[in-house]
């Protein structure tokens, strides 16, 4: 009890000098983690997008040769993005730019390297999610937008990507809170976030206990959040779990009413015993896949 | 009578497997025609030829006296007036019954919202559908997702409308609603063409029959006369086999 209460009271001197600074470097991490994650999966979703784009053997050459290399930048793009750790290609794109560039380029900002940095890793594993999304849609759903005459785009934009969307959901939340710790190796490339301010803190008092029960709290604290959130969005993006039957008299009663052949039997679908068992049933039913990052 | 579509000398191959050959009838305007045959007669492939979700391998098929194979007819255009219900639905998932009926209008036909709802609403009143055009495709039963996808396909106004055996993912107790509706629109003069094994549905509803065994048409004619007086002795074989069932 002790210990818990010495810690206690160590933590409340921390805060009380620091709780500015690891305060604004908590933000500083969120919003890396946010603006790297919405740029990464927007550079996965082209990606994707465009790595699924079909082709057949009667297409002409050049748009099969296209395709085709399409497919082979980003397979490449990807397995080097993805096999390599970030913390070495923040030191190839921030060092490497002025080394080949004979310093004549360089980041001058240190939130661009480093938003730079995040989101082409963060892109690297979306494409493959994108993709995986995309792919894992039942082909059922293509062929009935193509049977109502949409095209290729209107199928993607209507009908497929809303559902892969929801379908990845959860990798973007996973990259998201992994975004949000791993954004500590941008010390590299000296980047002051959530995790160099208790390195800076440590260094000054040796409080290296306390300060790093501050760093979990705060981590955690912007994860569940993130958590949270992302939830309630897939929530929000399933629907409600029942549905409203649409009454009779704000329909425009068209001339002449379809008879249901089941009128009468347990099957009538118009009959309130029916629907109270349809809403019953109907509870519960949402699925969603989760996967790993 | 109006010749609508005709299939000229069809022929389909995977690889090197021969699914339809010499695949030849014709559709008259308000006709309907029910193709019977074995699981694996290429009936689904013929139909998926048809509405280009698979190319032939040689052969055509004219749409109004045009041919749709050649590559001069735009394939999403074509298919806008030839209807397809599936097997298995294929409603779309992530929208309401309601949006289902009006996506392609408002994408395709660039139909307003307005004016796509109101003609969505009439053909899920047709089907019996309307009070449920807020539910997901997910929420509903088979039988009413089939009312569904047809007012989905009716809803683009084709001329004629494809169905690959619409009733045989479903519970039995659904089949019976489905068929209704078909029968509803046969009576309203819609064209038709429908792969089935509900044999009394073929004889009593179409005004055509053509039975294929092995991608090949044996048999082609009048529902009575196939039913009743079979002339190919594969004919008689496939009918008193699935009736002893
Ligand atoms: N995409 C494909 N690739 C290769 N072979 C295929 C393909 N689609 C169908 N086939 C083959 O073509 C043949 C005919 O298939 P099809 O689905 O048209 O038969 P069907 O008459 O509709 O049968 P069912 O009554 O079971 O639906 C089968 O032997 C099948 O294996
Ligand atoms: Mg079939």
């Amino acid at each position: 009890m002790d210990r818990f209460s010495a810690l206690i009271y160590d933590i409340g001197r921390l805060l009380e000098v620091y709780w500015k600074a690891y305060l604004s470097d908590l933000g500083n991490t969120l919003l890396l983690a946010l603006v790297a994650t919405v740029i990464g999966c927007l550079i996965g979703l082209v990606c994707g997008i465009l790595n699924t784009i079909p082709y057949t053997k009667r297409d002409p050459f050049i748009k099969r040769f296209i395709l085709k290399l399409i497919r082979v930048i980003v397979r490449i793009y990807v397995e080097v993005f993805r096999g390599t750790p970030m913390v070495l290609q923040a030191v190839f794109i921030f060092y490497g730019l002025p080394y080949f560039s004979n310093n004549q380029y360089r980041f001058d900002s240190l939130w661009a390297a480093a938003i730079l940095i995040v989101s082409i890793n963060t892109g690297a594993y979306m494409a493959e999610s994108v993709r995986g999304g995309i792919i894992s849609i039942d082909p059922g759903q293509t062929e009935g937008a193509k049977a109502i005459g949409m095209n290729h785009y209107q199928t993607m934009t209507s009908i497929i990507l809303p559902q892969a969307l929801r379908n990845i959901m959860p990798q973007i939340g996973n990259n998201f809170i992994i975004n949000v710790k791993d954004t500590s190796v941008m010390f590299i490339i000296g980047f002051t976030e959530f995790f160099a301010r208790h390195r800076y803190i440590v260094g000054l008092n040796n409080m290296y206990f306390p300060s790093a029960t501050i760093e979990m709290i705060g981590y955690l604290a912007v994860t569940l959040t993130a958590s949270f959130l992302l939830r309630w969005v897939e929530q929000r993006m399933d629907g409600a779990d029942s549905y409203e039957l649409a009454q009779a008299d704000q329909l425009t009663m068209a001339a002449g009413t379809y008879s249901h052949p089941s009128h009468g039997t347990p099957f009538d679908e118009q009959s309130p015993e029916y629907r109270e068992r349809l809403r019953q049933s109907l509870k519960n039913r949402n699925g969603s896949t989760r996967g790993d990052r | 009578m109006d010749t609508i579509l005709e299939v000229r000398h069809l022929s389909k191959s995977f690889g090197k497997n021969e699914v339809l050959r010499d695949i030849d009838f014709t559709v008259s305007k308000g006709d309907v025609t029910s193709i019977i045959g074995a699981s694996g007669s290429g009936k689904s492939t013929l139909l998926r030829c048809i509405n280009l979700l698979e190319t032939p391998s040689s052969g055509d098929v004219l749409f109004h006296g045009e041919s749709v194979v050649s590559g001069k007819v735009n394939p999403s255009a074509y298919r806008s007036k030839v209807g397809m219900v599936f097997q298995s639905f294929n409603l779309f998932a992530n929208m309401s019954v309601l949006e289902n009926c009006m996506i392609g209008q408002v994408k395709v036909l660039k139909k307003s919202r307005a004016e796509a709802r109101a003609n969505a609403m009439k053909y899920l009143e047709q089907v019996g559908m309307a009070p449920y055009i807020n539910a997901r495709p997910r929420q509903i039963s088979g039988g009413q997702k089939q009312r569904v996808a047809i007012a989905r396909a009716l809803a683009m106004e084709p001329e004629v409308l494809l169905f690959d055996e619409p009733t045989s993912a479903l519970d039995p107790e659904m089949v019976g609603e489905v068929l209704s509706v078909m029968r509803e629109l046969a009576r309203g003069g819609m064209t038709m063409l429908v792969v089935t094994h509900e044999m009394a549905f073929a004889r009593d509803v179409s005004t055509q029959a053509v039975f294929m065994k092995d991608g090949v048409i044996w048999e082609r004619g009048a529902p009575e006369e196939l039913f009743k007086n079979p002339q190919c002795p594969e004919t008689r074989d496939f009918l008193s086999r699935f009736m002893e069932n």
